[in-house]
């Protein structure tokens, strides 16, 4: 009886992963704030990016305000491959990233390790 | 805390549980038993485990995952089913997660380190710019930091010194070591009019240049630059792995579920073995070595080849370097010097090289350069002329030392003698496709100088290289099909399309990659379409601007043979990419069956300990492969005699 029990539980978890990593959810999206012509963007390091996808006004200059508050080594890097940055993010500490937004389009970001990933949409 | 801090902290407190797992046998008891354990491990939990918990638990809540996810879920399990057995009295587990803790720790520790190592190439060459200058400030050499030096300053550079920013020399001469941006060992002789690179080093002599770029736009900085970019650049079979990295780490929780499932439910075995097998699986699935195994490679791959003076733009490039069939060269500038140059004098050497300077000293025609060129080198008298006069399409007349002298084409000859033997002469030369130009003097021809745009010294070689390696080459020219193939019987090149106009190269080249794929080599404006629609394409560094942009591999030192060891060190990455990437993978699909017990029939287990012991192993391994490309010995087929 309680191996069926169990039975039941762990295939629940199993639909309950697969649901919560692998189902549809919203991404946050946020657009920059503009103020004396430069569009400036705080992004909050902690278990992926917040927000996910951010959207900037093209040919404005635009400075993205990355802090790592996880721990893990897995985000100690973030990395803009189509502008070659790649910038160490120190626990902690806020590191203002410079991003040239003469190219209109979308560009991912992702960590050191490439597991997590953001998206940055220029138009 | 640190990782290296958490390492030692859940080293230490592991040893006293190490100890009792290997004196057990010898009748040895850990002081206090579990008790001991259990306050060891919650220290370890807390203080070494708990950012991973935090960092699993901060990236579930935006339904991400990732590695941190995978050690959190494994020594958590381990731990907390711990406590239960312990209050139930039944066996524990608690080393499990103390040993797990510290192995990943430390795999974290080496990995960072060599990240590190991966990543110092572009650190090493920005460090190699000047700190100061001595610049020409009203009047007079005052020394300035680097950031204050300004286009058209005139700068001062002593022997042994750093040449701050890229300028041209005004006054002075010396040898520079360019061997930091351009590869090249050997010194290169510079004097007045000559270009310099910034945080190049002045040798020998002392001399004062004209600063003409600063900042951002020396070529240090734009070298730095595009290596920056092509080391963070995305190569295509990554793809794949990014892929498999979104869905990795939660499939791994359902196998790991499945695993506790089928050893508990279906074979009935105890809720401990059952729940070591799961906390195995969590435990040795390993994203990491699957995520570093591309852009540590890429890294290494492409600083090297930086600091060999090949600048590969991407990651994309390395790949299509893999499947080239043919490789095509521009032939002005690319294979040949880009300039004519005097190759053969028939008649009296010194007198005839003499009389056609004197007659051509004032003419900028490109042959008569050629020639004053030539004089200069070998340091020839001119003499002074008198009755200058031009013969109307056919050359020039002058009197020299009261006889008359004459320089010009071959129409000359209508009025002109020449002996039987010079006739000769001229057949053989202009059959190679050398332009001949003839000298006289009193009425009859004496002597011939043959002038022609002549190969690169290292081209002959390059090409065999590439021979070797099984490419066919292909030269494209605007030239006449005579001038072309005597060029390329000179170098070897296999096949000839001549007479092509400037616009109609990039079609050329597409036609050709109808049979496969081709690189294109070239330096001027006029290549910049083909560069760019070639499959590769390589700009030869002293190229234009736009040609160097074109391009996805520049060749900085401007050797041709640089073409076979960028190929070359372009495979060697490639190759060491697809490594890293089939063991990152073997190693997940063959340590997860394992880990889950799918051998324990034939006897092969993984404890969870060992399991966290592979899996640190594992990414270290890929990160260890990927800086060893450093060292891997790149084979090219150049012969170093020329």
């Amino acid at each position: 009886m309680i191996r069926i029990l169990v039975l039941i539980v762990g295939l629940a978890l199993i639909g309950f992963i697969a649901w919560w990593f692998f189902g549809k959810h919203a991404v946050a999206t946020e657009a920059a704030d503009v103020a004396d012509n430069v569009q400036q963007i705080e992004v909050d390091v902690n278990g992926g990016y917040s927000p996910e996808r951010i959207v900037l006004k093209k040919g404005v200059p635009a400075v993205l305000n990355f802090t790592r508050r996880d721990p893990s080594s897995c985000l100690d890097r973030v990395v803009f491959s189509d502008f070659g940055i790649n910038r160490e993010l120190p626990k902690g500490e806020k590191q203002a990233i410079n991003i040239d937004t003469s190219k209109a389009g979308e560009f991912q970001w992702a960590c050191g390790m490439d597991m997590f990933h953001g998206k940055l949409i220029i138009k | 805390m640190s990782i290296t801090n958490r390492f030692w902290v859940s080293l230490i407190l592991s040893l006293p549980m190490l100890a009792e797992m290997i004196l057990h046998p010898f009748g040895w008891m850990l002081p206090g038993g579990e008790w001991t354990m259990l306050v060891l491990t919650t220290s370890i939990m807390a203080v070494s485990a708990g950012p991973f918990i935090q960092s699993a638990w901060a990236s579930f809540k935006k339904h991400h995952s990732n590695m941190d996810t995978l050690v959190a879920i494994g020594t958590a399990t381990a731990y907390f089913y711990s406590v239960y057995a312990m209050i139930t009295h039944q066996a524990v587990f608690f080393e499990s997660a103390a040993f797990v803790t510290t192995f990943v720790l430390l795999g974290q520790v080496f990995e960072e380190r060599m990240r590190n190592n991966a990543s110092n190439a572009v650190e090493k060459l920005v460090n190699l710019q000047a700190k100061e200058a001595e610049v020409m400030r009203d009047g007079k050499l005052v020394k300035v930091p680097l950031s204050s030096v300004v286009v058209g300053d005139l700068i001062r550079v002593k022997p042994g010194e750093k040449i701050a920013v890229d300028g041209v020399i005004t006054k002075g001469s010396s040898a520079v070591d360019e061997s930091m941006v351009t590869g090249e060992s050997m010194p290169v002789e510079k004097r007045q009019g000559d270009h310099v690179i910034g945080s190049t080093i002045n040798s020998n002599g002392t001399f004062m240049f004209r600063a003409e770029k600063v900042g951002s736009d020396t070529m240090l900085a734009q070298i730095v630059e595009l290596v920056k970019k092509a080391q963070n650049s995305h190569a295509p079979i990554q793809k794949l792995t990014d892929q498999v990295s979104n869905i990795f780490v939660p499939i791994v929780l359902m196998i790991s579920i499945l695993t506790f499932l089928i050893w508990y439910v279906l074979i009935g075995a105890s809720v401990a073995n059952a729940l070591i097998f799961a906390v195995s699986v969590v435990v040795i699935a390993c994203p990491c070595a699957l995520g570093l195994a591309t852009p540590t490679a890429l890294m290494v791959g492409t600083g090297r080849s930086a600091k060999m003076g090949i600048l590969i733009k991407n990651g994309e490039v390395l790949e299509k370097v893999n499947d080239l069939t043919t490789v095509v060269f521009d032939k002005t500038g690319t294979i040949t010097r880009g300039k004519p140059e005097v190759t053969d004098i028939v008649g009296d050497h010194k007198q005839v090289l003499s009389l056609a300077a004197s007659l051509e000293a004032n003419s900028e025609h490109p042959l008569a350069t050629a020639i004053l060129a030539m004089a200069k080198t070998e340091g020839v008298q001119t003499a002074a002329v008198t009755d200058f006069q031009a013969i109307e399409g056919k050359g020039v007349r002058a009197t020299i030392n009261g006889q008359t002298a004459f320089i010009g084409n071959d129409k000359l000859l209508a009025d002109y003698p020449i002996t039987p033997d010079l006739k000769q002469r001229v057949a053989q030369l202009q059959a190679a496709a050398k332009t001949v130009v003839f000298v006289g003097l009193a009425d009859q021809v004496i002597g011939l100088i043959a002038i022609q745009d002549t190969p690169k010294v290292t081209s002959r070689a390059a090409i065999a290289a590439l021979k070797k390696r099984g490419l066919k080459t292909v030269m494209l020219t605007g030239d006449n099909q005579r001038v072309a193939q005597a060029i390329a019987d000179q170098v070897g090149i296999d096949s000839v399309i001549a007479d092509v106009l400037p616009a109609d190269k990039a079609n050329h080249v597409k036609a050709l990659q109808q049979a496969g794929d081709v690189a294109f080599v070239g330096d001027g404006i006029n290549d910049a379409p083909a560069l760019t629609v070639a499959d590769v394409g390589i700009a030869m560094g002293s190229g234009t601007d736009i040609a160097i942009e074109s391009g996805g591999i520049v060749l900085v030192k401007n050797d041709l043979r640089d073409v076979d060891r960028a190929l070359a060190i372009s495979r060697k990455t490639f190759n060491r990419i697809k490594l890293n990437l089939f063991w990152a993978f073997v190693y997940n699909v063959l340590g997860i069956p394992v880990a889950a017990g799918v051998f324990y029939a034939i006897g092969i287990t993984l404890s969870p300990e060992l399991a966290g012991l592979a899996m640190a192993l594992s990414s270290l391994s890929v990160v260890t492969s990927s800086v060893l490309l450093n060292r891997a010995k790149i084979s090219t087929n150049v012969s170093e005699a020329v």
